[in-house]
């Protein structure tokens, strides 16, 4: 019977999950090696041809590039200004509770909304960050219409959004921190710089391994700010990988190729997986 | 959170006070310019001037510009509906988990937080197939189904589960109950903390969600908050800019307002949620 109950209760959540999870992940592998059908042109087995096609694609190349710039640009970043937010939060702060407040804010904003905020900022001569330049005689510059600063641009805004997020896992685990350790470390005579490097910096490990894995994967699913401020543009230079997908799909209407780029990225976030799988492993041998 | 046992022995240095207090006022700029930009005429959105007008004009044309009580429905069915579903479909699959021994359990775990890698927006263009069969192109229903099930709910809740002392649910059988009077009298209740954190995640994620929403929806009767915003805020509508401001925030109002009235069991929901 209780096999049953078991699978009773599991069946309407695992209806959908199939539905929307497992068939269109398969679904996605099994189109890519099919060309896009039309009414004409009904779609037909190509094989690898569709991946053949994606290696000699200039854009996937760029996207891809863009992509792990955007990582190792905001990530550690963000984990670090988080990492100090938290530390002095974590501290008998005047006004501790709106300096939390602030930080986090940004967090529950939807990305849209920021983005429409930050364009403002970004906007040549007229922006906030070129009247503030210009006060030391800086010339204007078009921050989101030049290749080379376009991603960095995004790359700030998404900084900003992320780290109050992150900081909330470092005040987790430092409010799990024995208060011992402080005292003993007081007695010992310890700076606060030693004592952070030698004691609490280590202890935190296993929450920077956490949020590294995972904001390496969320970065992956980070594109709604590109509707707002670039479009991905100018010349895809601050496109990345799912937009792309997006615009292979929706305005080209290449559906194919889009599932073939899908599966990429279903394939980088399975190594993603596996690689937190053996963090986390590695985590419990820590402890 | 503020209990003086969990803060530091140490008073903070002057210093470093002064360079947190520096980094918050950074942080809440944007949206204090948002604000600023939208209680004052156009031409004050670039000059700081604390003798500017106040008005609430760009208000009213933001109103105007955009159908925002029809997006602001949207959000609040769209909401509601995955809140209301995931609830009961991540409680009774969490329940299962968490208490009964079936055939292939570990199995179809493991299969479950497939999910929580792979999101319903990272298959937008297979789901779109799928709900375009299922007739629910532009539909609300059609933007919240891939979301009802979800792999983070039955998790966190499984874990909560896990922690009920057996003798508690022994207790109510002895009393009479059946195993879904266990779930309701025994379960859920004790429960309620994870059930709170994990509705304001959902329900911020679900209102800020944007690229699914985007993509399934095509008319202003299905079309949420965000997709409404984006929409209107887009350069090319030729909107300026203290209007634009002025939209963004009645667009996140309801959920700024909310968030700064319970800012504690937020911020706690999202930490209780995150470090399971």
């Amino acid at each position: 019977m209780r096999h049953v109950y078991g699978w009773l209760l599991l069946t309407p959540a695992a209806i959908l999950l199939i539905a929307f999870t497992h068939y269109p992940a398969a679904a996605t592998l099994l189109d890519s090696l099919f060309t896009t059908g039309t009414v004409v042109r009904p779609s037909r087995f190509v094989g690898l041809a569709n991946y053949a096609a994606l290696a000699d694609d200039p854009i996937f190349w760029q996207v891809l590039r863009n992509n792990a710039w955007f990582a190792l640009g905001t990530i550690p970043t963000a984990i670090a200004i988080a990492l100090v937010m938290a530390l002095w939060v974590n501290t008998r702060l005047p006004a501790r509770a709106l300096v939390r407040m602030a930080y986090f804010t940004p967090t529950i904003l939807p990305m849209i909304a920021v983005a429409n905020i930050w364009l403002f900022f970004y906007t040549p001569q007229i922006g906030l960050i070129d009247q503030f330049r210009a006060m030391f005689g800086a010339a204007s510059h078009n921050w989101l219409g030049d290749p080379s600063t376009v991603l960095g641009a995004t790359m700030v805004m998404v900084v900003w959004k992320e780290a109050g997020f992150f900081m909330i896992f470092y005040l987790a685990a430092l409010q799990s921190l024995p208060p011992e350790l402080e005292e003993a470390g007081r007695i010992e005579g310890a700076s606060r710089w030693t004592f952070f490097w030698r004691v609490t910096f280590p202890l935190l490990m296993p929450t920077t391994l956490f949020v590294l894995v995972n904001a390496t994967i969320n970065s992956f699913k980070l594109v709604d700010h590109l509707f707002i401020l670039t479009k991905g543009g100018p010349d895809n230079a601050s496109s990345l990988l799912l937009y792309y997908i997006y615009q292979v799909a929706f305005s080209f209407f290449e559906t194919s190729y889009a599932a073939t780029l899908t599966s990429v990225l279903l394939a980088l976030l399975a190594t993603l997986a596996l690689l937190q799988f053996a963090l986390l492993e590695k985590r419990v041998h820590y402890r | 959170m503020t209990s003086p046992a969990t803060a530091a022995g140490r008073k903070t240095p002057l210093l470093e006070t002064g360079a947190a207090w520096l980094l918050a006022l950074l942080w809440i700029s944007p949206l204090a310019y948002a604000f600023w930009a939208a209680f004052h005429p156009a031409e004050f959105a670039t000059r700081f001037d604390l003798t500017a007008p106040l008005t609430l004009g760009n208000f009213a044309k933001a109103w105007t510009y955009a159908p925002f009580p029809r997006h602001l429905l949207n959000t609040i069915i769209l909401v509601t509906m995955v809140l209301a579903a995931q609830f009961v479909l991540c409680t009774l699959a969490a329940y299962a988990f968490a208490r009964f021994d079936f055939a292939g359990r570990d199995l179809a775990f493991g299969l479950v937080l497939v999910q929580l890698l792979v999101m319903p927006e990272v298959l937008i263009v297979e789901n779109y197939m799928i709900m375009s069969r299922l007739g629910l192109v532009d539909t609300i229903l059609g933007i919240g189904l891939p979301y009802m099930a979800s792999a983070f709910g039955i998790f966190l809740l499984r874990q909560t589960f896990k922690t009920v002392p057996r003798e508690l649910e022994d207790a109510a059988r002895v009393e009479g109950c059946n195993f879904i009077g266990v779930l309701l009298r025994v379960y859920v209740p004790l429960a309620k903390p994870t059930y709170l954190a994990y509705g304001l995640v959902s329900v911020s994620y679900h209102w800020n969600n944007f690229l699914w929403p985007l993509i399934v929806t095509n008319s202003v009767n299905t079309r949420p908050l965000t997709v409404g915003l984006a929409i209107f805020g887009a350069p090319e509508s030729g909107v300026d800019w203290a209007v634009i401001s002025a939209g963004t925030l009645l667009a996140v109002a309801p959920l700024l307002v909310t968030f700064l009235l319970f800012q504690r069991q937020f911020i706690q929901s999202f930490m209780h949620a995150g470090i399971k």
